[in-house]
């Protein structure tokens, strides 16, 4: 039977990219986001062009009572489960975020608290199955605080140390999870911002991440090389870091 | 409201070049939104009109290019229902597999949808299957009010037919609903002649088209003399089963491959002169040895010849180029071609791509180019005294009663343009009920100052 992967934050660009390449090879879907006008054409546009199966449901990070209901939905019908892929991911706004607590609030739940509260129970149903996969797209943002985007930074650091931790506990079931580092991807995240540099195709993201997944990686930073600019912006010393514009 | 980033743009001629402010829109609710802004606005499909008719300086460019899922398709019928953002290209990837093809498409597949409604573009078999409107069932609209209209020939029709080859002026729009063809293999049994002069031209086509829906002349307009109008014409049809070699009928539908081929740099303005046109158009007429020739062709070497390198356009330099392409009707066609080619050759204005075709009944008229009658295209890089020399000729197109295509114009004058589209006050009569405040515009729409 045709196994199915659960995208959580469907909507995204890069989600986009990792739906098409994985309904290319035959793989069932099932998709959750908070928009439905744009995941229902999303679901018609793969099952038109690769005659695969895709299921979909509305998912607001921010509303947490709804989370357990459309676990088992998603459960139920992506079943059984090769794997799940968590997209979701709010940029927000620094000065915003700095004056409007809710909005600070926002940032950290769609980014981290509400993913914790889908994984955990997806996490489980996989634990219990005994195989499978989760892949979190956390970001290079949460491997350093920069005033630039601390709230959000902060929030991919703590989901970089939720998976983590996931990771060690869920390795003892064969289950594997694995944490994507991207640098900047053009995708509708980032368009019109300044100061991006090295911008990579979601499509290439896309299909690294797919590989690094075959081949049970832990972390990876997509593009390769943003591995090496974190290296050295972790490895910058404190009274300097704070003084730099970053 | 989503971000804009400025950017340089440019059609595919590389001339002209306008800075511009650009969106993105990724799903139908950003871009629905995004028309409260009171800037102008424009769509853009993948920029393969040649000139300004894909720009606007003085506003905003939509990007389409992420708009694009398929929303339908009727596997009985070959309708396919999917958004203006989706390439043609897209479509064969997925569609020849199971037996279907594009109804008509251009001499590239990398267009989208949106882009072939706009300018009503044309293919081969325009002799026989009319312009891509022909095919087209109806579309969603974006105007200016920001109500999306359903437009069909029964539904809104004034508008959509002011939209089929209006140039993104009427609104944008967001997806569509065409039929595709059936095909029995993704080759084309292909015959090609050679004509060695106009006149033999004009005979063969009008002997072979019934025979053949894909038609096509390579034309080397640097002959002159009893050779002026030397070519060689090339006909086509889709290939049965039964016409396959044993190992393509293992497998009978596969799709074209991604190009692999760039050119890194732009090259120098000189490389492309007379002489070394002279030498290729020389050589590529007596490269086929024979006065016929026949083969099995895939269909994306016999439609999409040039497609097989990226970006070959910068093998113009960085001055650009445009094509000079117009449609003669039938009655003046002979001696309005002979003037055009005499005049090329004398003032040497060469161009190693010029092709010439047939065409045929169309129906949507407003501001369609195809006409029944003869098209003549003319890639000609940009240098001094180009712009005079092309008004000579526009002079021509005029006295004959054509007129020039749009998608492939960087420079024709607003008097011109209203002597080659006669339909374009009834065309500006529909602009102005939809758009009164003329906010889809382009750098093409105010040079030649359409107004409402
Ligand atoms: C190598 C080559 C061969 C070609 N051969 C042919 C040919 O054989 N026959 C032919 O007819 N043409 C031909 N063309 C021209 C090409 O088909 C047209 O210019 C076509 O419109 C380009 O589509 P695009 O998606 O790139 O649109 P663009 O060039 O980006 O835009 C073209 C026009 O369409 C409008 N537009 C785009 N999307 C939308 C939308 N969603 N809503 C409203 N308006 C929109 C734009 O505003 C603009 O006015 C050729 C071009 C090239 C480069
Ligand atoms: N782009 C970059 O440069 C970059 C760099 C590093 C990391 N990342 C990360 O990569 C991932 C993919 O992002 P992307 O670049 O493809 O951007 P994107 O298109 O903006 O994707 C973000 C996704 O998260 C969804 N989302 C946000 N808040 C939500 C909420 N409260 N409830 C439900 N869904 C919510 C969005 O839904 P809507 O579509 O409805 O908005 C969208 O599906 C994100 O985790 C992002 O943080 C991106």
């Amino acid at each position: 039977m045709t196994k199915s992967v659960v995208i959580i934050g469907a909507t995204s660009s890069l989600a986009r990219s990792l739906a098409h390449q994985l309904a290319q090879r035959g793989t069932n879907l099932y998709l959750a986001a908070r928009d439905e006008v744009e995941l229902d054409r999303i679901a018609q546009d793969l099952k038109i062009r690769y005659h695969v199966s895709v299921g979909w449901s509305r998912f607001e990070a921010l509303e947490f009572e709804s989370h357990r209901e459309i676990c088992d939905r998603i459960l139920a019908a992506a079943n059984p489960l090769e794997g799940v892929i968590l997209c979701m991911g709010e940029l927000g706004n620094q000065p915003t975020a700095q004056t409007d607590i809710n909005h600070a609030l926002a940032i950290i739940q769609s980014n981290y608290t509400g993913a914790v509260s889908i994984l955990t129970p997806l996490a489980n149903a996989l634990e219990q199955q005994g195989s499978g996969w989760i892949v979190g797209i956390g970001s290079v943002a949460g491997d350093r605080g920069r005033q630039s985007n601390y709230v959000y930074g902060s929030a991919k650091g703590a989901l970089t140390l939720f998976l983590q931790g996931l990771r060690s506990r869920l390795s003892k079931v064969g289950v594997h999870v694995m944490t994507v580092k991207p640098g900047f991807m053009d995708t509708k995240m980032t368009f019109g911002l300044p100061g991006l540099f090295l911008v990579a195709q979601p499509d290439d993201v896309a299909r690294d991440i797919l590989k690094a997944v075959q081949k049970r990686k832990n972390t990876v930073y997509l593009p390769w090389f943003w591995w090496g600019i974190m290296t050295i912006i972790r490895a910058i010393p404190e009274p300097i870091f704070k003084k730099m514009k970053l | 409201m989503s971000n804009t980033v400025q950017q340089t743009l440019t059609g595919w001629g590389r001339y002209p070049v306008v800075k511009s402010t650009v969106q993105r829109p990724e799903n139908l609710s950003t871009l629905s939104h995004s028309l409260s802004s009171s800037a102008s606005q424009l769509a853009r499909g993948l920029g393969r009109s040649y000139g300004d008719a894909p720009l606007n300086h003085s506003g905003q460019t939509v990007l389409m290019e992420r708009l694009n899922r398929m929303v339908a398709f009727d596997a009985e019928t070959g309708r396919l229902r999917c958004e203006a953002g989706v390439p043609l290209h897209e479509i064969l990837a997925v569609f020849v597999p199971r037996g279907w093809f594009l109804s008509v498409t251009p001499g590239t597949k990398f267009v989208t949808v949106g882009g072939a409604i706009a300018f009503d573009v044309h293919g081969k078999n325009h002799h026989c299957a009319g312009s891509f409107a022909r095919h087209v069932e109806c579309f969603e609209l974006l105007i200016a009010s920001g109500e999306i209209l359903t437009c069909s020939r029964t539904e809104n029709a004034d508008l959509f037919w002011a939209t089929v080859g209006g140039m993104g002026l009427t609104g944008i729009i967001l997806e569509a609903e065409f039929k595709l063809k059936k095909i029995a293999s993704a080759y084309i049994k292909s015959f090609n002649i050679k004509a060695k002069n106009l006149d033999e031209a004009i005979a063969l086509f009008a002997q072979y088209e019934p025979l053949y829906p894909y038609s096509v002349a390579w034309i080397d307009c640097l002959a002159t003399g009893r050779s002026l109008g030397r070519s060689i014409l090339m006909f086509g049809d889709t290939a049965s089963l039964s016409d396959l070699s044993p190992q393509q009928q293992v497998n009978p539908l596969p799709i074209h491959e991604q190009s692999k081929l760039s050119i890194p740099l732009d090259a120098p303005s000189v490389l492309l002169n007379r002489y070394t046109m002279g030498s290729f158009n020389q050589l590529y007429y007596h490269r086929q040895m024979q006065k016929e020739q026949r083969a099995i062709a895939h269909y994306d070497p016999f439609f999409y010849p040039l497609d097989f390198v990226n970006d070959w356009n910068r093998l113009y330099g960085k001055r650009g180029f445009v094509q000079y392409q117009c449609v003669l009707p039938m009655a003046t066609s002979h001696d309005g071609l002979t003037e055009i080619l005499q005049r090329s050759s004398q003032k040497g204005w060469a161009s190693f791509l010029a092709v010439l075709k047939r065409m045929g009944n169309q129906e949507a008229e407003l501001l369609s180019f195809p006409m029944p009658g003869y098209t003549l295209a003319l890639d000609i890089p940009i240098k001094p005294g180009l712009w005079a020399f092309l008004e000579e000729l526009d002079q021509v197109v005029i006295r004959c009663g054509g007129r020039l295509y749009l998608a492939k114009d960087a420079r024709v004058s607003p008097a011109s343009f209203r002597a080659m589209y006669p339909q374009y006050e009834d065309w500006l009569a529909i602009k102005r009920q939809v758009d009164p405040d003329n906010h889809f515009r382009s750098t093409l729409s105010e040079r030649l100052e359409i107004q409402p």
